[in-house]
């Protein structure tokens, strides 16, 4: 046999398991046109629903009038609230306890509210129905400023009695949603008044949205000859929506399938329930017929989940020296018209609470107030854990002002106030108990790579320069140490829906030594069919490319929450690894066995399990996997299949220093990324180039959401930027190249030791573009200027600061 | 409603004939008419190039074109750049650097890349970079898309050197 000449390091290159660069299993479908999206699913006698929305912010409708559509050819039916009421289904349930309205209810919240639903036989007959069906609306007042909200006489949500508690306690004003407080408030204010130097600003993280290139959408079949639905969808979490479908509709979870085929790209905006996927349920069981539902980029921009939109108002106070002795944070987070924000449920802001950063600050309190606007609901993490970014946006802008009002070098204040490796696993003021790091490591690491003083230097010389008129352009160093929260998380704090945030893997081996794995997760482009192979690849030595991966697809998946908030790898990684080690478990009494020994006399070797001391004597995982079934072995039952579901004891706390040297034109406001040196430390590392590769992509989200993307209302509720034209995606001309780099610091309860990669960029990178804005006029003396930071907001800094003059 | 139009077309070299309202976007057509679901839509507005397909020799959005426009003319669409059997370098190349993630953008990047490519076969990553700048990608940060792009030209570069 071959296996018996290969070298120990053949045999485990021959596994490509855990730390190779294997290349992607996905790849040669999506190359060859051969995915297969939600919109790409075809079949037969296959209607088309789209919505009716409405063009005002704020209004009562009068009246809906269907008449003259209904005579379009090819429309079959227009639904509206009051066909789905007698259902219960003209309001659903929100991930955040919260209700929704699926077709306006009397009234309309925000611009593009969907007002009815157009069922016709193909999607250019609903959009001729959509033009005429005439709805009547009285326009109300408008409030898209969350401060107003909280002080006016007009009542967004008439539906809710203003004096009853909302799903996390009082409301202090009928458009108030909640208060969310954590830490100590009077020992924090006790600080700030005794503190050396107290900084306070007002900061900003303004509302944007994931946008990826695949809109919603889903297609609902109703079999009413076996009773039974399937609901094909662009779902981030479709056991969840499994879940939620069986519970407002009634249907059995049994009789339900919901498929996530390909997706093209998530960021969260993915992982809620849309009044489009119950309108095609719907429009399915009234017609009989399959029901295709696909947003349009504006109506997705408009309409589903947004993310960020926190007003944070902090205080930080120190020593004379830099030493951070207190960090206050109020924040005014805008939900929009309904609140469906995706938090677990304990968590109505999520995991903001992480906003003490990686800094060992003693002393902190957090106030989270949430209020309805008339704004699109929403509210998810967008390339980032629930609310992560935003916290460490907040706390990367602080210590920046900190170093300003010191008089410090910024990266000299961060490196006195890290929390220390020894200090882990370190218990922060907000809460959370950090598993593992090496601040200082990673950050002399990152200055080192950069030059750092060197540029200080240039950075000194050129405002000089400019001081002297010999040039308009200034430099910037944007620094960032980030740590983050993810792999949410622990069953006894974490649920959505009341649904624990655990999540699962199943494997079953096949006799002749090939596998299947499923998981309760679902890939977007994240590669698990590549990665979750090579995890289980290095846990029961079977070769990688002889495993296949299987999710989205939940009459044979295990229930898992899905994939968000970097949640994959640290939870459903973790499964598949307990679930490898289960197979690996009942192997080594099967190889005892065959070789005749006791159990504890074979250990586990790469591919095979060998007799101790007698490394001829083995036999392979493949031989094994056929013993299993083909020898009847006292006391074992055939075959060899494992079921995990892990629920994590901890989160897992990626961290990362990332620095960014830009150029930024005093007259144009253009900028102009020269370097971006991105050091990501998420522990073990199962895949590099998929790790680099998220890190590129997440480090381009960010680079948007911080010069220049935004979702932005008018006066009157308007939506400014519903297209591509408006809303800033960058090209491949105006990205930079990135420069990546490690450090390892595994997770000390995480089976692989692995913590997840894909957010860390995004919620790094926003705070490293943001600041080498803020730096290059520091010595102008600029403290805080709002995202996004376009051509005209630079230039607008650069005019405020007199350097037009 | 107007009448339909008759309409011939070649799509990835076979022949295809129709009627057709006048109205008929040409992505629809490839999608659910000819089952070519390649090309994707992603904004139906020409910024985002998930739909982009080659017609007579230039790179074209098909969001954006009626299909009466495409009226005798050449179409080719990724399904038409090579097979399992025979993969275009593109294809291998953007595999083999990490090129893609979701796949979403993908077919219209490899079908604008080819177009760039045989317009300057020896592209430098700044030409890249502004050739392909009408196709979005969300995924990858383009570090990747241009690393797959230069590797393939540098394979096709061989390749004809190779065969003259």
């Amino acid at each position: 046999m071959k296996d018996e000449v290969d070298s120990r390091e053949d045999r485990v290159a021959n596994l490509k398991g855990m730390g190779c660069a294997r290349k992607r299993v996905e790849d040669a479908r999506f190359t060859q046109g051969k995915g297969n999206y939600v919109d790409d699913i075809k079949l037969d006698g296959m209607l088309f629903g789209d919505f009716v929305r409405t063009p005002y912010a704020h209004a009562r409708v009068v009246s809906i009038n269907a008449e003259a559509a209904l005579k379009v050819p090819g429309v079959l039916a227009v639904l509206t609230a009051k066909d789905l009421e007698p259902l219960g289904l003209h309001w659903m349930p929100t991930l955040a306890g919260d209700k929704q309205m699926v077709l306006a209810d009397g009234k309309v919240l925000y611009q593009g509210q969907e007002v009815a639903f157009v069922v016709a036989e193909n999607r250019v007959a609903a959009a001729d129905g959509i033009e005429l069906v005439e709805v009547e609306y009285e326009e109300l007042p408008v409030i898209t400023d969350p401060f107003e909200a909280l002080k006016s006489d007009v009542v967004l949500r008439e539906d809710l009695d203003p004096t009853a508690d909302g799903a996390h306690g009082p409301r202090k004003h009928p458009n108030h949603i909640f208060t969310w407080e954590v830490g100590e408030k009077e020992t924090t204010e006790q600080v700030l008044a005794e503190a050396d130097v107290v900084v306070e600003e007002m900061i900003y993280y303004h509302r944007t949205h994931p946008c990826p290139l695949e809109t919603c959408g889903c297609v609902a079949s109703m079999d009413k000859v076996n009773g039974k639905l399937t609901l094909y969808g662009t779902f981030q979490a479709p056991h969840a929506i499994r879940t939620v479908v069986s519970l407002i509709s009634g249907i059995e979870e049994h009789n339900i399938r919901v498929v996530s085929p390909d997706i093209g790209g998530g960021f969260g905006n993915k992982v809620g329930a849309y009044p489009g996927y119950v309108c095609s349920v719907v429009a399915s069981i009234v017609t009989g017929k399959p029901v295709k539902w696909i947003e349009d980029r504006m109506d997705n921009l408009m309409t589903t989940a947004f993310a960020r939109d926190y007003w944070m108002q902090g205080k930080i106070a120190a020593t004379k020296e830099g030493k951070i002795t207190g960090l206050w944070c109020h924040t005014t987070a805008d939900h929009g018209g309904f609140d469906a924000c995706a938090d677990p449920t304990k968590f109505p802001a999520g995991f903001m609470n992480i906003c003490t950063g990686s800094y060992d600050i003693p002393t902190a309190y957090l106030a989270v107030d949430g209020v309805y606007t008339n704004k699109a609901p929403g509210g998810v993490a967008y390339r980032c854990s629930f609310r992560v970014t935003e916290a460490a946006y907040f706390i990367e802008r602080m210590i920046e002002m900190l170093a300003i009002e010191l008089n410090m070098d910024a990266a000299e204040l961060r490196r006195i106030n890290f929390i220390k490796k020894e200090q882990f696993p370190y218990q922060s003021a907000l809460g959370w108990e950090y598993d593992s790091g090496d601040y200082h490591t990673a950050w002399d690491k990152a200055l080192a790579a950069v030059g750092y003083d060197d540029l200080r230097q240039e950075q000194a010389e050129r405002v000089a320069a400019f001081k002297r008129g010999e040039t308009r352009k200034l430099l910037g160093i944007g620094l960032c140490h980030f740590t983050e929260i993810v792999g949410a998380g622990p069953v006894k704090n974490c649920d959505i829906l009341g649904l624990g945030m655990f999540d699962s893997c199943e494997i079953r081996i096949h006799p002749t030594g090939s596998a299947i794995a499923r998981l309760g997760t679902i890939s977007q482009g994240q590669g698990h069919a590549t990665t979750f192979a090579q995890i289980l690849a290095t846990e029961i030595g079977l070769p990688a490319d002889s495993i296949t991966i299987e999710e989205g697809d939940t009459d044979t998946a295990p229930y898992g929450l899905g994939t968000y908030g970097s949640r994959s790898t640290p939870v459903a990684g973790a499964a598949t690894a307990m679930a490898g080690r289960k197979i690996r478990a009942k192997a080594q009494m099967i190889a005892a066995y065959l070789l005749e020994v006791h159990d504890n006399d074979v250990e586990f070797d790469v591919d095979r399990f060998v007799v101790k001391g007698a490394p001829e004597r083995f036999k392979t995982m493949k031989e094994i996997a056929f013993a299993a079934y083909n020898q009847a072995i006292p006391g074992l039952e055939p075959g060899l299949e494992a079921v995990s579901y892990y629920d994590p004891p901890n989160m897992t706390y990626p961290f990362g220093a990332y620095i960014c040297v830009m150029e930024l034109d005093v007259d144009t406001g253009e900028h102009e990324v020269r370097q971006f040196y991105a050091l990501d430390d998420c522990g073990t590392r199962i895949n590099p180039m998929i790790i680099e590769g998220q890190v590129h992509g997440g480090l381009t989200e960010a680079l948007a959401i911080a010069m220049g993307q935004e979702i932005a209302y008018d006066e009157l509720g308007n939506v400014k930027t519903a297209t591509l034209m408006d809303f800033f995606l960058p090209t491949a001309w105006e990205t930079p190249h990135y420069t990546t780099d490690h450090t390892v610091t595994p997770s000390p309860h995480h089976p692989i030791g692995a913590k997840g990669v894909g957010e860390s960029p995004n919620v790094g990178g926003v705070p490293a573009f943001s600041n080498a804005v803020h730096d290059a006029f520091r010595a102008f003396g600029l403290r805080q200027a709002h995202m996004p930071h376009d051509h005209w907001r630079v230039w607008k800094i650069a005019n405020d600061l007199g350097l037009h003059d | 409603m107007p009448d339909k139009m008759h309409i011939k077309l070649t799509v990835n070299g076979k022949q295809e004939e129709f009627l057709a309202e006048p109205r008929e976007l040409l992505i629809h057509t490839l999608r659910e008419r000819l089952n070519l679901t390649g090309p994707h839509i992603g904004c139906e507005t020409s910024h985002c190039g998930a739909c982009t397909v080659t017609i007579d020799g230039k790179s074209v959005k098909s969001c954006t074109m009626f299909a009466a426009q495409a009226h005798g003319a050449d179409v080719t669409t990724i399904e038409g750049m090579g097979g399992p059997d025979a993969l275009h370098p593109l294809q291998e190349a953007f595999r083999e650097h990490h090129g893609l993630q979701c796949g979403y953008c993908t077919p219209g990047m490899i079908t604008r890349a080819a177009k760039l490519l045989e317009e300057n076969p020896n592209p430098t990553e700044e030409e890249i970079r502004f050739g392909m700048a009408g196709n979005l990608c969300r995924c990858t940060g383009y570090q990747n898309i241009v690393k797959s792009i230069l590797a393939a030209a540098a394979e096709m570069s061989a390749a004809k050197e190779a065969a003259e």
